[in-house]
């Protein structure tokens, strides 16, 4: 087969069913696609022979009933993978081998795929552009001077590029959603909880979520099926049945109420973005969706919400990378405390820094009424929001990001303007909602731009659906050159 | 019991000063597994084998709650006539130390699973209660080991993450006699509850003691310090003790207490500064997000109320009726669970008082002598029963149950066959007992002249001799009738 990494993982998958490649043939043309591809910096870490194989494995005893039979995957390097170093795009987990595997990506394992390597992220998942990573930028296959979003941006980078049939990464604030948009690709932010967060390294524990990043709806729902369930590891882990996202896909959405925000447009927001809504709304329409203006009023205050409630817990989820047991230690310092400030000092970078400051300050005595439970109380408002429109509505339209990909080093001097990215995206991780990200159209330089799809709790199969029947009428097609090889 | 005055005041030159002590009981809770992982607990294993990913706060580990763990505070605070919270939250107490892996405590702060309860106290002077204010789960930390190495520090995470009941008490203790009766009351209610096993050696009880000092009559409460991880009850009166008369004589010498946390040096006898109120810890407290707030149905905590042992103060107020024991062997034979049903064994098959009259004596010395529990004792409580019966059937007496009990702790025998076997029956029959008394006599005729003539202190001899002669055997009270009788003759 020519060139069987440009398929969707739904087709991959039914290549690998029917024989026509074999799993063994299907790593090595990925693993050619990666080491052409080392431009980009998308992987921290390959696991080529491990992953040949596993392929091998399956090739000898193909059980073909399974989600992902002999598929390889590249997962964000915030999954602890066992006996594969994982490192959060950190210095401090610079030399961290994990004893134990992620529920996530051992729910993907267990159903028939197998690691090919560890993706490029922000810090601790810090970030919006992947400029965080202590392992180097990554570079949008879009463009060689464009930031592939973050924090999952090794993975939308990858994916983008061919270099793994699909992926997943973590979204606290958009990091899933943001980086897919600015890829021309799909990515979602399941519900808080429907998948556990057992083994994946914290950055904020009430917001962080794992969801699938792929190249179609389809391939999204198989992947969400794939990694989803109940965890009794994760106290916060919703305990449901297990549902059939892929089987249960359908494009029909006649009737369907999808609620129009007012308050999610910007100050400058470029043109484009404002059209490409328009289409959306246009083409569900089209549909025989039905279109309702609502208002979400407190969605003004969701970014310097997030930006007290995400800092807080990441500044005490980040106490424990101290050098004591594992990861970087300062050879430096007399005593203790020394050690402590050395390491931490030497092991983070400045944005991780600057959020553990935020956090810490926030949280100290004299400040924890006027800043953290201040938020704590606007959060619940941003919630009870939704949780109104939704008694009329059964998904939310609007654009992923206010803008598309932006120019490496553009933002990296401007933390506020970087913090912005996420404006459209943060409310929903505040409201613990799964949300959709899928690719819409392009703005006037040709760079991709994703709308997003907000649905109720547990509502995933709505707004897969709705995506699903916007793919079949959007027309886009993620046209990516491969300069890079 | 004589009602004595309560009188614990320090003398200072300017006046009396009342001491004012409250607790924080720190109790290991009695469980299997830690309070958020499901490694063991069991004392005394090598350093860090009982340590699993979550104890040493690995990347993406969770914390998930022991039920166990919960139900057994929820017992605990039922025993303490306490309100149990069917809400409480789990927040995070964040500080940097080496054997802290997480960089925070798990701990409750706000909202704690047990609210206000009480304590009884029998003290000499009457009974007094002492309020709890509150009692709440948080996880114990590790253990630095300083001394090992001269340059390097060990850590031991066996106990990190064990589940631990810190129980606030109010400021209502006023001496060192009160704080040891209130540690002996809770570690007794604890024991009972099987939610503590109240090994103050193994840790599993420690307390940190705040301490202040204020004018005889004074309301108000003086400027207080707190003395940080006492383990023994002693050395938590020895440090009130220092740490009162410290601060009297700065307040009599025009000096302010500052409010601190100090250490107790058990080696020295004195507490000392570790840190001022401007460098106290900012822990950061805030509600832990890996955890679910902690909603307990009333119908769990109304099953657990069903289960509950009968504890002390009831079971003190039966035996004083059931068993027409006065307060002070009541309060000694519940002290324990099970020496108060060792007791109960006894009594049902004996005379119920002289079997707390025997206990008290002659096994508790014992028990005590070799250092064991009761539950360890060489003696059952059936041949104990027995024995109680043979003395007061009148079988023996009570010199001859001495030895009889000495031989049951070396040969494990039933009294019974003891008294049997050694012939040790006691001499009981008043014809007999004449006959040898009046040999006793005759041989004597010197000393009964004697005691005719005025020198009663001879009766003693008389005795010593009627038993010298029966071997011990001769029935005390008969004998002394008899003597009586015929020296009267």
């Amino acid at each position: 087969m020519s060139d069987i990494t440009n398929q969707s993982l739904n087709e991959i998958i039914e290549n690998v069913k029917t024989k026509k490649v074999s799993s063994t043939d299907l790593t090595k043309a990925y693993i050619k696609n990666i080491e052409s591809a080392k431009k980009l910096n998308a992987f921290v870490t390959t696991t080529f022979d491990q992953a040949l194989d596993k392929a091998k494995q399956f090739d000898n005893k193909p059980n073909f009933d399974q989600l992902l039979p002999g598929i390889p995957l590249a997962v964000k390097d915030l999954f602890c993978t066992e006996n594969t170093k994982t490192t959060a795009g950190s210095n401090i987990l610079n030399n961290f081998i994990p004893s134990y595997e992620s529920t996530v990506t051992k729910n993907l394992w267990n159903n028939g795929s197998f690691l090919l390597g560890k993706l490029n992220c922000d810090e601790f998942a810090m970030g919006s552009s992947n400029e965080t990573s202590h392992y180097g930028n990554v570079i949008n296959p879009v463009g060689d001077q464009l930031v592939p979003g973050g924090s999952s941006g090794g993975s939308s980078s990858a994916l983008a590029a061919d270099l793994t049939p699909a992926t997943i990464g973590t979204d606290t604030g958009g990091s899933i959603r943001q980086p897919a948009s600015f890829t021309g690709t799909v990515g979602l932010k399941p519900t808080y909880g429907l998948c556990s967060r057992w083994g994946i390294v914290a950055f904020a524990s009430s917001l962080d979520q794992a969801g699938p990043m792929t190249k179609t709806i389809k391939d999204c729902a198989i992947m969400l099926e794939s990694m989803s369930g109940f965890d009794e590891k994760d106290s916060t882990s919703i305990n449901k049945k297990k549902e059939q996202y892929s089987k249960n896909l359908k494009d029909n959405i006649k009737g369907l109420k999808i609620g129009i925000p007012k308050e999610y447009r910007v100050d400058n927001m470029p043109k484009e973005v404002d059209e490409l809504w328009e289409k959306g709304k246009k083409i569900l329409k089209d549909l025989g969706a039905q279109l309702i203006n609502i208002s979400l009023p407190h969605t003004k205050y969701a970014l310097p919400t997030y930006y007290i409630v995400a800092p807080a817990e990441a500044s005490s989820n980040l106490a424990r990378y101290d050098g004591v047991r594992y990861g970087y230690r300062s050879k430096q310092g007399k005593d203790l405390i020394e050690m402590y400030e050395k390491t931490r000092s030497e092991g983070f970078g400045d944005e991780v820094k600057r959020r553990i400051l935020i956090g810490t300050y926030v949280l100290s005595s004299g400040y924890y009424d006027a800043y953290y439970l201040k938020a704590q109380k606007v959060r619940q408002l941003i919630k009870k929001d939704f949780d109104d429109s939704f008694t009329k509505i059964d998904a939310i339209l609007t654009p992923s990001t206010p803008s598309s990909a932006f120019k490496i080093g553009e933002k990296t001097n401007d933390p506020v303007s970087m913090y912005l990215n996420d404006i459209f995206t943060v409310p929903v991780n505040l409201a613990g909602l799964p949300a959709l990200s899928m690719p819409a159209g392009v703005d006037k330089q040709g760079y991709p731009l994703g709308l997003q799809l907000i649905g109720k709790a547990l509502d995933e199969q709505k707004i897969l659906n709705i995506g699903y029947a916007f793919e079949k009428n959007c027309g886009f097609k993620n046209e990516i050159k491969k300069w890079w090889s | 019991m004589s009602k004595e005055k309560f009188d614990y005041f320090i003398k200072g030159e300017k006046g009396k000063y009342e001491v004012v002590i409250g607790l924080e009981v720190h109790a290991q809770v009695l469980s299997k597994s830690k309070l958020f992982s499901g490694s063991s607990t069991k004392f005394g294993a090598d350093p860090n084998n009982q340590v699993s990913l979550i104890d040493s706060a690995f990347p993406g580990m969770l914390p998930v709650i022991n039920e166990e763990c919960v139900k057994q505070a929820v017992r605990t605070g039922l025993g303490l006539n306490a309100k149990i919270n069917n809400y409480s939250v789990f927040d995070r107490k964040n500080y940097f130390y080496a054997d802290l892996p997480q960089g925070y405590q798990i701990s409750q702060y706000k909202n704690p699973i047990v609210g206000e309860g009480k304590v009884l106290l029998d003290m000499p002077y009457g009974s007094k209660e002492i309020g709890i204010e509150r009692l709440h789960l948080e996880q114990d930390a590790g253990k630095s080991i300083h001394d090992m190495d001269p340059s390097n520090t060990y850590v031991d995470l066996n106990r990190s993450g064990i589940a631990l009941m810190e129980i606030v008490s109010k400021p209502d203790l006023r001496s060192p006699d009160e704080v040891n009766a209130y540690i002996k009351k809770l570690r007794s209610i604890m024991r009972y509850l099987g939610t503590c096993d109240g090994n103050m050696q193994e840790g599993s009880l420690r307390a940190d003691v705040n301490v202040s000092v204020r004018k005889e009559g004074d309301k108000n409460f003086g400027t207080r310090c707190e003395i940080k991880n006492v383990n023994s009850i002693k050395f938590m009166q020895m440090a009130i003790e220092y740490e009162a008369a410290r601060q009297v004589e700065l307040i009599e010498n025009g000096k302010v207490i500052d409010q601190e946390t100090r250490l107790f040096d058990t080696k020295k006898n004195e507490t000392r500064s570790m840190r001022s109120k401007e460098d106290a810890h900012d822990y950061r407290y805030f509600p832990d997000p890996d955890l679910l707030p902690l909603k307990l149905e009333q119908k769990l905590i109304d099953d657990l109320k069903k289960t509950l042992p009968e504890l002390p103060d009831k079971k003190k107020e039966r035996f004083i009726k059931e068993y027409g024991l006065n307060a002070y062997e009541a309060n000694v034979l519940v002290s324990e669970k099970e020496i108060s049903d060792y007791y109960e064994e006894v009594a049902k098959l004996s005379d119920k008082k002289l079997a707390a009259t025997w206990m008290m004596g002659d096994l508790f010395a014992m028990l005590n002598d070799k250092g064991l529990d009761i539950s360890k004792s060489p003696i059952s409580a059936k041949h104990f029963a027995e024995l109680v019966q043979s003395i007061k059937s009148g079988e023996i007496s009570g010199r001859i149950a001495k030895e009889v009990f000495e031989i049951m702790l070396e040969t494990g025998e039933n009294p019974k066959k003891i008294i049997e076997s050694k012939g040790l029956k006691q001499q009981s029959d008043p014809k007999e007992l004449e006959k040898m008394i009046n040999e006793i006599l005759t041989k004597n005729k010197a000393k009964v002249d004697q005691y005719k003539s005025g020198k009663e202190k001879l009766f003693g001899f008389f005795v010593g001799q009627v038993m010298k002669s029966s071997g011990g055997k001769a029935n005390p009270q008969l004998t002394n009738e008899i003597l009586k009788k015929l020296l009267k003759g």
